[in-house]
């Protein structure tokens, strides 16, 4: 019943996939949230090229010397770098099949993230409050833009963590769940990547020019 | 370079002849200018039009004939429906346009150096070079919401919507803004230049016809951006001289109240003449400092340079505020333009909302200069020729 | 003239009964036919009971095909208005002489022409562009659908919704009067305190999410769904250009919206990124934008050079001369377009060595383009070429597009561009590309997909009225404003004071009446041939004796486009097949797995776009509860896990065996 025909060389050709079995559920997931990726990774090389070309442009105001406090940006990069690795402890005990390993490092994983969330806020509002907001010079809108949208990024994903908490923990690791805890897994891990280029680019170049 | 003008002229004959006798009256300024840097210009359009024709005429050509020979209706025609490759007409079909823009690369490469509005003149008309001891005619131009703003420093004059030079003497424009990028484009002197505020754009041409030509803006800048025009006047010495004493008899000056007032939004302003010009006007102008009480860019640049002024300079925010509190169009507005101020600190609003120029009395700080007549050492717009650049 | 502020008021924001424009009767009468249209659509919908049909079967559909067809009604209403304010300006431009002002005051002409460039780009071009490659790439690949389905109407309400925005901005408010790129300092809050910026800003960010995510979704398409035998070298050339169109897309759509980010954090922050104090740089937005801008030019005229290959391939009868050559110009094109982006400000400054190299690099991009001329030049040679209407529109194409090419490098010389730059040359020339490439290749995509979509072909007689209302009157519009250029006439002036030129500006108003006349021509061949469709009918499948997979399949197409993945073992597959005579397997079907219909796109977009319009207002309320609304529900769009459902065997079966009759009774 195949549909074949003769080639010239009188060999049977196929041009139908009689037995075909349809793509697995998410087969392009991994592929596409890399390529989402990326064109995100392009905002921030915008806004690290705008910080590159405005970084010294302090209007008579004060410079990174005067405002960055390091031991502080220093705990904050170990506690997003410290989610990264409960993260990955998390993906450890998904590929193990432990939903309970999952869960609990994941929340300690949120845990991390909102205590980076919370220092960088803290470091905001002082600035602001000593009248050094994104509205006083070029340096100070750059410095704002490039560390705010990496902390709106580790909001939003700590948004889709809870969510991700709470479908594992009725739906179990499915599929579908194992899926977004891997694209969640890309974009943390990516989040760090940023925010060693942040914490080498800003703050410690800043503080040695 | 040698002069291409002999054989230019027969080609701009040829190119233009056949086409545009149909349409007698349309002064085609940009092909035929009065100007020596122009003129290589509108030549080079008509080079690369040329040169561009070598491979445009025979693919029309062919695509007319093809369309025409290998119709479906013309059985005579050879019918080749597998023939998708040669080697040799891939090789031919790259190689043919990769030798055009070899040409046109290098006569890019060469006409763009040759032109570039930064570069002082060599020669006036082919042939004639610019002698050694020839200073330039300085003319300094501000464009202004919505006109242009002429300073001739060698002469203590200015003049609004009018400019003159006298015919064969090079010509150096210094050029600003001061509201919004506006591009200074005279076609029949030569191409155009963005004027941009805070920074300098020089541009270097020559007139070698006399008349009355057209300027204007050549960027969109606002509602009375149409009527943003002014006359270009090429005359000899003697009627340049004349047009310097007509505007020394009307008797005003133009010093910075006077700026100040003149800079304000207005269209279709009449021609109007200063008989003579606060010193170092124009540099305020590029500094945006005109304003008593504004630091200059320059001073800003440099205290940046040295790592800023440090927590102490948080709150000289009216020193450095040029337009973004109350720019053109946003006078009427109160201290909440933005939503940033809602969390900005009361102190820092309260400076903010103070009008605008309510303190005429200097203001200073940290070693600061006021801005003065000589131009200061540290202002690299003023003491060289810079690109513009960020202010960085 | 300084608009006053409006009060601010907590709960309506900056919108008061004052942002309606009750004093431009132009607007008003505009609004008065629109909203009577708009009402008897609404009544007639309701009439007929037709709100159901079309929410379960179109605006929720994640069938390509149907988003496909969407995104080309978008284009085409967007379209209509984006040519009026074409027909505005000739008109302006043709009165304003001799001391008249013409009929349209600065704030009303400075709004028309912003909004034509955006709309032309935005909302009717990149739909256009993005409708055909949504329609046939995976028809083209032998693929069901897209990877992300869901996605893809997401993208499609995105886009729609930047659309909506940009129309309320003619009746509430106003639009930008900056240009179609809004270069600060002018479109900054010091200059435009107005909301019209604010409406171009948001309605391009809330296009532009779809934009880049319908640009990830074909990538990903093309790489991953492909049939069985289908190496990247035996995709057809328009699959070939999609997949450069969407790489650039995806690599130049987040560099607009992180600067329009930026503008946007100056105008509603304060922040000092291109102010002209505080140590901003309005320089680094002209850079910015045209970064993105450059690109820009690439996504659009890509996917049609896809389109005259496929066209020139199948009405010459004859496969594409030089495919590997044609593939590696586009990809050469791709790359190099990154790299000529700062050759539309040669005339800010920057030195002769760096306009140099821009303006080489720009000629050099001519090298592949002109051999993708050739190469169809060469297509035709020896073929049996069949003057249908895609095919005209080709040749069409072809003779006016090289005329573009031409003035494009004139204006890459950079001292030839110091004297052109932003002249009615420029506009001549960019309107020559767009329309003579852009606009020619969605006509000949239409003519030549139409009966793939609908079943049925477009009437020749209408279609051959517009062709010939068209090509004239282009040349008859834009001709006038090549000379007027070279007269050091500049762009988006609103009066002028050299009576000499105005019969220029006349001819040109007439050339554009000749394009209306196109325009209409072509809604009339449209109504025609939807009413006599019975007799244009294609029961074939392949009306054109096509080469490429889609032709394989019914007119139009199941909803699962192919009983049974093809397998591919040529180049031109379809072509292949039909000359080793394979026959349809007409029995052996299996469920097929396919992506249900969701509601959530239209609701995820419908609120980005109302946060769009209170962020325009300023109505902070509503932001913020739009913003909570618009998390709540993704998140309860993600707790759907019930996304797939199988079509039956016998359905298939059934719609099989009905083709089947259909093309017996055809034969």
């Amino acid at each position: 019943m195949s549909t074949t025909t003769l080639s010239p060389a009188d060999e049977p050709v196929r041009f139908y996939d009689f037995d075909e079995h349809p793509h697995p559920e998410g087969y392009s997931t991994m592929l596409g949230f890399w390529i989402y990726l990326m064109s995100d990774c392009l905002i921030f090389a915008i806004l690290f090229a705008c910080y590159a070309v405005l970084g010294g442009n302090f209007a008579a105001g004060p410079g990174p010397k005067e405002l960055f406090d390091l031991p502080l940006v220093a705990l904050n990069t170990a506690m997003l770098l410290f989610s990264s690795i409960t993260y990955g402890f998390a993906m450890l005990g998904m590929a193990r099949g432990n939903k309970n390993q999952v869960l609990i490092w994941l929340a300690v994983t949120l845990v991390f993230g909102a205590c980076f969330l919370g220092i960088e806020l803290y470091e905001f509002s002082e600035l602001i409050h000593e009248g050094a907001g994104p509205w006083r010079s070029a340096f100070l809108s750059s410095f704002f833009t490039l560390v705010g949208t990496h902390g709106l990024h580790v909001t939003f994903g700590s948004i889709w963590l809870v969510t991700l908490m709470v479908q594992v923990s009725r739906f179990g690791l499915t599929a579908a769940n194992q899926r977004r805890l891997a694209c969640l897994s890309l974009f943390w891990h990516f989040l760090d990547v940023i925010w060693i280029g942040v914490f080498t680019f800003v703050y410690l170049m800043g503080m040695l020019r | 370079m040698p002069s291409p003008r002999p054989l230019s002229a027969r080609l701009r004959a040829l190119l233009i002849l056949p086409a545009f006798a149909l349409l007698c009256g349309c002064d085609m300024v940009v092909l035929n200018p009065a100007g020596d840097i122009a003129r290589q210009q509108g030549d080079l359009v008509i080079v690369s039009t040329l040169l561009m024709l070598l491979i445009i005429v025979p693919v029309m050509a062919l695509v007319v004939l093809f369309a025409w020979r290998y119709r479906e209706s013309n059985k005579d025609a050879t019918y080749a429906p597998d023939w998708d490759h040669s080697t040799s007409l891939e090789l031919v079909i790259w190689s043919a346009p990769l030798l055009i823009i070899i040409c046109l690369g290098a006569i890019t490469w060469v006409s763009t150096h040759l032109l570039d509005p930064y570069r002082p003149l060599s020669r006036t008309a082919p042939g004639k070079p610019v002698a050694a001891d020839v200073k330039p005619l300085e003319v300094q131009v501000v464009a202004l919401d919505w006109k242009w703003l002429f300073i001739y420093p060698e002469q203590g004059i200015a003049t609004v919507n009018e400019m003159a030079a006298p015919v064969g003497r090079p010509i150096r424009f210094r050029i600003s803004a001061s509201s919004v990028m506006n591009s200074f484009y005279i076609p029949a002197l030569a191409g155009q230049i963005y004027a941009m505020p805070g920074m300098e754009t020089p541009l270097n041409a020559v007139f070698d016809k006399t008349g009355a030509f057209q300027g204007f803006s050549a960027n969109y800048s606002g509602h009375g951006f149409s009527s943003m025009r002014f006359k270009a006047h090429s005359t000899d010495q003697a009627g340049f001289d004349a047009w310097v004493a007509e505007a020394k008899k009307a008797g005003a000056t133009l010093d910075r109240a006077e700026y100040l007032k003149l800079e304000r939004p207005s269209e279709k302003e009449p021609v109007r003449r200063f008989a003579g010009v606060e010193a170092g006007l124009f540099d305020m102008v590029t500094n945006l400092c005109v304003e008593p009480g504004k630091m200059c860019m320059h001073q800003m640049m440099s205290l940046d340079a040295k790592g800023g002024m440090g927590k102490a300079g948080l709150y000289n925010v009216r020193q450095l505020a040029y337009d973004k509190f109350g720019g053109r169009g946003t006078h009427a507005h109160g201290g909440k333009s933005f939503v940033g101020e809602i969390c900005a600190d009361k102190q820092d609003i309260a400076v903010r909302a103070a009008p605008k120029a309510g303190n005429p009395k200097p203001l200073t700080g940290a070693g600061m200069k006021q801005p003065s007549a000589e131009p200061s050492p540290t202002a690299p717009s003023v003491a060289s020729e810079t690109r513009p650049r960020p202010l960085s | 003239m300084i608009p006053q502020p409006a009060p601010v008021s907590p709960i309506l924001g900056k919108l008061s009964l004052d942002a309606l424009p009750l004093h431009e009767p132009i607007v008003v009468a505009t609004f008065a036919v629109v909203a009577l249209g708009g009402i008897g659509l609404v009544a007639a919908l309701t009439y007929f009971k037709l709100w159901g049909y079309l929410w379960k079967e179109w605006f929720t559909t994640v069938d390509h095909k149907k988003i496909g067809i969407m995104y080309m009604i978008l284009g085409l209403v967007m379209f209509l208005r984006g040519f009026a304010d074409a027909l505005m300006m000739r008109l302006q431009q043709a009165l304003a002489f001799n001391g008249s002002e013409g009929y349209l005051n600065a704030h009303h002409y400075d709004q028309v022409f912003t909004a034509h460039g955006v709309i032309m780009i935005f909302f009717v071009a990149m739909p256009f562009v993005t409708g055909l490659m949504n329609y046939i790439v995976p028809l083209q690949i032998g693929a069901r659908d897209v990877s992300f389905p869901f996605l893809n109407n997401f993208s499609f309400w995105m886009t729609t919704g930047g659309a909506v925005l940009v129309m309320a901005s003619l009746f509430v408010g106003e639009f930008a009067q900056t240009g179609w790129l809004a270069y600060p300092p002018l479109s900054g809050l010091a200059y435009s305190p107005g909301v019209g910026v604010d409406y171009y800003l948001w309605a391009l960010q809330v296009a532009g999410v779809g934009t880049t995510l319908s640009g990830i979704n074909l990538i990903v398409t093309i790489l991953k769904l492909r049939a069985p035998g289908m190496s990247l070298m035996k995709m057809p050339v328009f699959t070939w250009t999609s997949l450069c169109t969407n790489v650039l897309i995806v690599a130049s759509f987040p560099v607009l919206t992180a600067v329009l980010a930026l503008l946007g954090l100056d105008r509603y922050v304060g922040t000092n990124f291109f102010t002209n104090d505080f140590g901003g740089s309005a320089m680094m937005y002209v850079n910015l934008i045209w970064i993105w801008g450059h690109p820009e030019v690439y996504i659009l005229i890509l996917p049609l050079f896809g389109v005259f290959s496929e066209v020139t391939s199948t009405f010459s009868g004859k496969k594409l001369f030089g495919y590997s050559s044609m593939v590696y110009a586009t990809i050469v094109i791709t790359i190099l377009s990154y790299l000529v982006w700062l050759h539309h400000f040669f005339t800010m400054g920057s030195g002769a060595s760096v306009n140099s190299f821009f303006g080489i690099t720009t000629m050099v991009i001519s090298i592949p383009t002109g051999a993708k001329i050739f190469n169809w030049l060469f297509t035709m040679y020896r073929g049996r070429i069949r003057f249908e209407l895609p095919m005209m529109w080709t040749i069409a194409f072809m003779l006016t597009f090289v005329i573009g090419g031409m003035t494009g490098v004139m204006l890459a010389v950079p001292p030839a561009d110091f004297v052109l730059h932003n002249s009615l040359f420029l506009i001549a020339h960019f309107h020559n590309v767009i329309i003579g490439g852009v606009v020619f290749g969605v006509f000949a995509a239409i003519n030549y997909w139409w009966p793939k979509a609908f079943g049925f072909k477009l009437n020749e007689f209408w279609g051959k009225v517009s062709f010939w209302c068209w090509v004239p009157g282009f040349w008859v519009a834009f001709m006038p404003l090549y000379i007027l250029g070279l007269m050091g006439v500049t762009r988006r002036m609103r009066v002028f004071d050299d009576p000499g030129i105005q019969f220029l500006f006349v001819i040109a108003a007439f050339g554009a009446v000749m394009i209306a006349a196109g325009i209409g021509a072509m809604l009339v061949q449209f109504a025609v041939s939807i009413w006599k469709r019975e007799a244009l009918k294609d029961t074939t499948g392949d009306p054109w004796n096509g080469r490429t997979l889609e032709w394989a399949t019914s007119s139009p197409p199941p909803e699962y486009n192919f009983a049974f993945t093809p397998v591919i073992h040529d180049l031109d597959a379809w072509y292949d097949m039909k000359s080793r005579g394979c026959e349809r397997p007409l029995a052996g079907f299996k469920d097929i797995h396919m992506p249900s219909n969701t509601g959530a796109g239209v609701i995820l977009a419908g609120i980005s776009t109302l946060i769009g319009f209170a962020l325009i207002w300023h109505i902070w309320w509503l932001v913020g509860l739009g913003f909570v609304a618009l998390i709540a529900s993704t998140i309860v769009h993600t707790f759907n896990y019930k996304r797939d459902f199988d079509i039956p065997a016998a359905v298939v079966a059934e719609t099989e065996a009905a083709r089947t009759r259909q093309l017996a009774a055809g034969a």
